[in-house]
């Protein structure tokens, strides 16, 4: 359970920006402060709430962070978002807990990056009586944090892996596999989600194919298309985040029959469900993590009744061709509940 | 400090008439002053030697009349007219040509491209003047033609690059170039000191050639008996300003270095004086007519 | 020491001198042979360890997934040639796909949105250029300055969405036709190829080249030449800002979604598709010919490994150690000219 990373989406930012950037590798935080007053919960008898994300400008936190503003000003707590600069911006993790520790917050909820210096920083919180919880991301050990909520990402393969072998219809199964950045813990889940839910296993003759593609559109698009060359009778694609099944999608255009099953659940990719690009499409669930999250701090804050444990906040198989045996919603009901 | 009347007063030089002169340069860099109101002057058809000792100010002399910087005061007159340059196009323009200490060659650009680096050869356009492609078949027959009529046999083939080259070749194929382009003068700086023997007698007599075909020639040296060889003149540079000119056969050496290092110092009329001490910041700059009396 | 090692005026003109390198060996320059030869290793060996590979439609296919990252590396090998770097060039294809296809959604002619986002690319270009010319800052600080900023623009501007264009203009560098009615071919191609030419005539026919040349292989010498090297160096990033235009068209064409999060690696693999091409990082050396080869061989790479069912990350190793023979080949050249 080393670095367990949600949104894949997310993860794969964090190549390209740390070799080019040494620059940007200045450690700190980019504070986007939602809410009143500085000082901590103690002077407007609000509970305060702090946030800390991966980054604010991927839409998957974007959403965990305006969920749980929502939820916190519901509740008339305060809550103070802090985020990294960019994925794995371990330093910038480290300063925001201490800056929320300095504010006296009743709770830390964060979407950690794994590192020692980010685990050591939680201890310290929670050794001042703070309650922290993991959303999204466990921590390694998942004991670092008083409690997770989070989306179990192998179940979320597992319903990806039966909803494309079902859509097979008994077909002897052909798997393309593209898979988002080797050493994920995330992207490990998925796929072995993804096998589990299929029946399969790594060796198994039924992959034709793997390919890594950082969950870029693009080099999603230039794997399938080789993955496609090496094998013409490819059938059913496994990916390991929208973008990945849109660039597949791309690359299969004009090929009818081959089912492209995805997992994320942004708004993007259930349009793509929609418009048949590709099958069908796990969504996880951001808002339900930041809401669950808030409540439990308000409720420590009330009754000083801690959280525990792993809280799988659930994931949604979304398409427009319901096989009987799986539950699913449609894309309409996806277009409503989508993050992003 | 300027002397305008002095040159004027000069008998006509024998060896030619004054191609360039300048008058009460001054060059500052904030608090330093690296040309101190410093006069010049070289004829036709001579080899005009620069010397002087290190920080002297003759690279900045030399970069000024090279249009390489831009004096604060003073007057540059070239054939009588006075110019004024603000940057190396502008004295190239005027036909005046460098050859730097750096080459200013490009090594990984073969010999004809460096020869026209800056000022290609095109063919006629297909659009006007707009569109013009190079004709590198024209630039590789000059530049091989240029090589020839200055007898720098030493490289074969037009098409080496001149990172390739020896340092002798290479300073072979800069001076080419300025002989190519230079119509009124050519500036040489330190042209055989990172050469080795050999090599620098080859660019000794590429330089005399040069002079040979009526083109004044400005040679800044360290190296006193190549000096003393080739050149007509010396122009002495001291603390900033000229301090002689002498020639070669009125002087020894000895006396050169001595009014490099101030031991020495040249009177109004000409003759050498032993002086008692290092420093003279108020010494007055010796007049042109200097020269002419020390022959 | 009045004898001469100098002999006299050779008599007969320039007879001695040996005759000048063809034609073909003079475009193709050194440079170009190392890839070509890794290019044609890399087919040998592809098409005998696969089924798959050798056929005209995996050619087609390899000459579709080229055109980006070569789009891409045309643009980088203008500025590593004047010895800069642009560690910026997919950031700027990136945000011009994002403006193109925003605006096109926003209900502006596909025409003006694809003309808008040329612009936008070439003035970022030129803003480049500026800062590298006039506060005199090294390229790669300047480049980084602009991938930064870029990144998080494109972020903002796109709002954690991805935009779709539809078809048309927008879309036209990836349609399909078929040559003799076998061979699949796209408009991309054609651009692509009057890209090369074009660029391969200015570098290499015109003055503006051998100055592009001239300021990358020694800029003072360049300047004290009488080059206006200020206006050389603006000019390349101006241009380069116009390739990558070209590349962001291309890219639509690819695939016909704009995402701020694509092209994460692509400035990585221009820079390593020039490398690999023989152009030097130090400037002055290389050219269109090698930076396409050097493409190709990426490209080929990728796709022959893929087919012959090798793991992703050993691909990542090979193109590594191509990029460091490249370089180490680049440093004995240029040792020895120098």
């Amino acid at each position: 359970m080393s670095h367990l990373r949600s949104s894949a989406r997310a993860s794969v930012r964090v190549p390209v920006v740390a070799a080019a950037g040494v620059a940007l590798l200045v450690a700190g935080c980019t504070s986007t402060k939602s809410g009143g007053s500085d000082d901590g919960s103690d002077s407007g008898g609000k509970v305060a709430i702090g946030l800390v994300t991966k980054t604010n400008s991927n839409p998957y936190f974007v959403k965990l962070r305006e969920s749980a503003q929502d939820e916190a000003s519901k509740k008339g707590a305060k809550l103070i978002a802090l985020a990294g600069k960019f994925d794995g911006d371990n330093q910038g993790q480290v300063d925001a807990i201490n800056n929320l520790v300095a504010q006296n917050v009743k709770g830390i909820l964060i979407t950690p990056s794994n590192s020692t210096g980010v685990l050591g920083a939680i201890k310290a919180a929670r050794d001042k009586g703070i309650v922290v919880i993991a959303l999204d991301t466990a921590t390694d050990p998942a004991s670092a944090v008083d409690a997770t909520f989070a989306t179990d990402n192998e179940a979320a393969g597992v319903k990806q892996g039966q909803y494309v072998k079902g859509a097979l219809k008994g077909k002897k199964p052909a798997i393309a596999v593209l898979d988002g950045t080797p050493g994920s813990t995330v992207d490990d889940l998925r796929h072995k989600g993804f096998l589990k839910g299929f029946g399969l296993t790594n060796g198994s003759p039924e992959i034709k194919g793997t390919a890594v593609t950082n969950g870029d559109q693009t080099k999603a698009q230039t794997a399938m298309e080789n993955l496609y060359q090496r094998d013409h009778g490819i059938n059913a694609v496994y990916t390991i985040n929208e973008p990945a099944a849109a660039g597949a999608a791309q690359a299969l255009s004009g090929k009818s029959g081959v089912v492209i099953g995805s997992i994320d659940g942004s708004c993007t990719g259930v349009r793509n469900v929609q418009s048949g690009k590709f099958a069908a499409t796990v969504m996880q669930f951001p808002k339900k993590m930041a809401q669950q999250g808030v409540d439990a701090v308000v409720d420590y804050a009330k009754d000083k009744k801690k959280p525990s444990g792993f809280t799988d906040t659930g994931s949604q198989l979304i398409t427009d061709k319901p096989l009987s045996g799986l539950e699913s919603k449609d894309t309409a009901w996806g277009l409503k509940n989508c993050w992003g | 400090m300027n002397q305008p009347e002095a040159s004027a007063q000069a008998p006509a030089p024998r060896t030619g008439d004054v191609v360039m002169r300048a008058s009460g340069l001054v060059k500052r860099y904030g608090n330093v002053v690296a040309i101190r109101e410093s006069d010049f002057e070289i004829r036709a058809g001579e080899v005009l030697a620069v010397v002087g000792d290190n920080g002297a100010g003759k690279s900045s002399l030399i970069k000024a009349l090279s249009g390489a910087l831009v004096p604060d005061a003073g007057t540059i007159e070239l054939d009588g007219r006075p110019v004024r340059f603000h940057g190396p196009r502008d004295a190239r323009a005027a036909g005046i040509e460098t050859v730097y200490q750096t080459l200013a060659v490009a090594p990984q650009m073969d010999i004809a491209t460096n020869l026209f680096l800056g000022r290609p050869l095109r063919r006629p356009g297909l659009l006007g003047s707009g569109l013009r492609m190079l004709d590198h078949k024209k630039m590789r027959s000059q530049a091989a033609e240029q090589l020839d009529r200055l007898g720098i046999a030493t490289i074969q083939d037009i098409t080496q690059l001149v990172g390739t080259l020896s340092g002798g070749q290479r300073q072979a194929v800069a001076v080419a170039r300025a002989a190519m382009f230079g119509t009124r003068l050519i500036i040489m700086d330190e042209p055989t000191a990172a050469l080795g023997v050999r090599e620098s007698r080859q660019v000794l007599d590429l330089i005399a050639r040069i002079r040979d075909r009526g083109m004044p020639v400005i040679l800044v040296s360290h190296d006193m008996p190549q000096v003393f060889e080739i050149a007509d003149r010396i122009h002495v540079h001291r603390l900033g300003r000229r301090a002689a000119v002498v020639t070669p056969k009125s002087c020894t050496m000895t006396e050169v270095v001595g009014l490099m290092t101030g031991a020495l110092q040249m009177t109004a009329d000409g003759t050498l004086l032993e002086s008692t001490t290092q420093h003279m910041p108020e010494e007055k700059p010796a007049s042109p007519h200097a020269s002419e009396s020390a022959e | 020491m009045t004898t001469t090692q100098t002999s006299p005026v050779a008599p007969e003109g320039d007879t001695t001198r040996p005759p000048a390198k063809t034609a073909v060996a003079r475009a193709l320059g050194n440079t170009a042979a190392g890839p070509l030869a890794a290019l044609v290793i890399a087919v040998i060996v592809f098409s005998a360890t696969t089924d798959t590979f050798f056929n005209i439609d995996n050619a087609s296919l390899i000459v579709e997934q080229f055109l980006v990252i070569g789009t891409l590396a045309l643009g980088q090998t203008l500025i590593i040639l004047t010895a800069g770097i642009d560690l910026a060039n997919a950031a700027i294809m990136v945000l011009g796909t994002l403006v193109i296809a925003k605006l096109s959604q926003d209900a502006l002619p596909a025409g003006v949105a694809l003309i808008v986002g040329i612009l936008l690319c070439t003035a970022i270009g030129a803003v480049s250029g500026t800062l590298v010319t006039r506060l005199r800052l090294p390229p790669f600080i300047v480049t980084l300055g602009v991938l930064s900023v870029l990144t998080a623009t494109g972020q903002l501007f796109a709002n954690g969405e991805s935009f779709s264009v539809p078809s048309g203009v927008l879309t036209f560098l990836g349609e399909r036709s078929y040559l003799f009615g076998r061979i699949e071919v796209t408009y991309g191609m054609g651009v692509a190829i009057i890209l090369i030419v074009g660029l391969w005539f200015l570098l290499t026919q015109t003055s503006w080249g051998r100055n592009v040349y001239a300021v990358g292989d020694d800029e003072e010498a360049a300047r004290l030449t009488g080059i206006n090297t200020r206006r050389t160096l603006l000019s390349v990033y101006v241009l380069a800002g116009f390739v990558y235009a070209i590349a962001a068209w291309q890219a639509l064409g690819r695939i016909p979604n704009a995402d701020p999060n694509a092209f994460q690696t692509g400035n990585l693999d221009s820079i390593t598709a020039v490398v690999i091409g023989g152009t030097s990082l130090f400037g002055g050396r290389g050219g269109v010919p090698g930076t396409v080869l050097g493409a190709l061989v990426v490209t080929v790479l990728t796709n022959g490994l893929t087919q012959a069912g090798i793991d992703s990350l050993y691909q990542q190793v090979a193109t590594g150690i191509l990029v460091i023979v490249a370089v180490a080949v680049d440093r004995v050249v240029r040792r020895r000219a120098a």
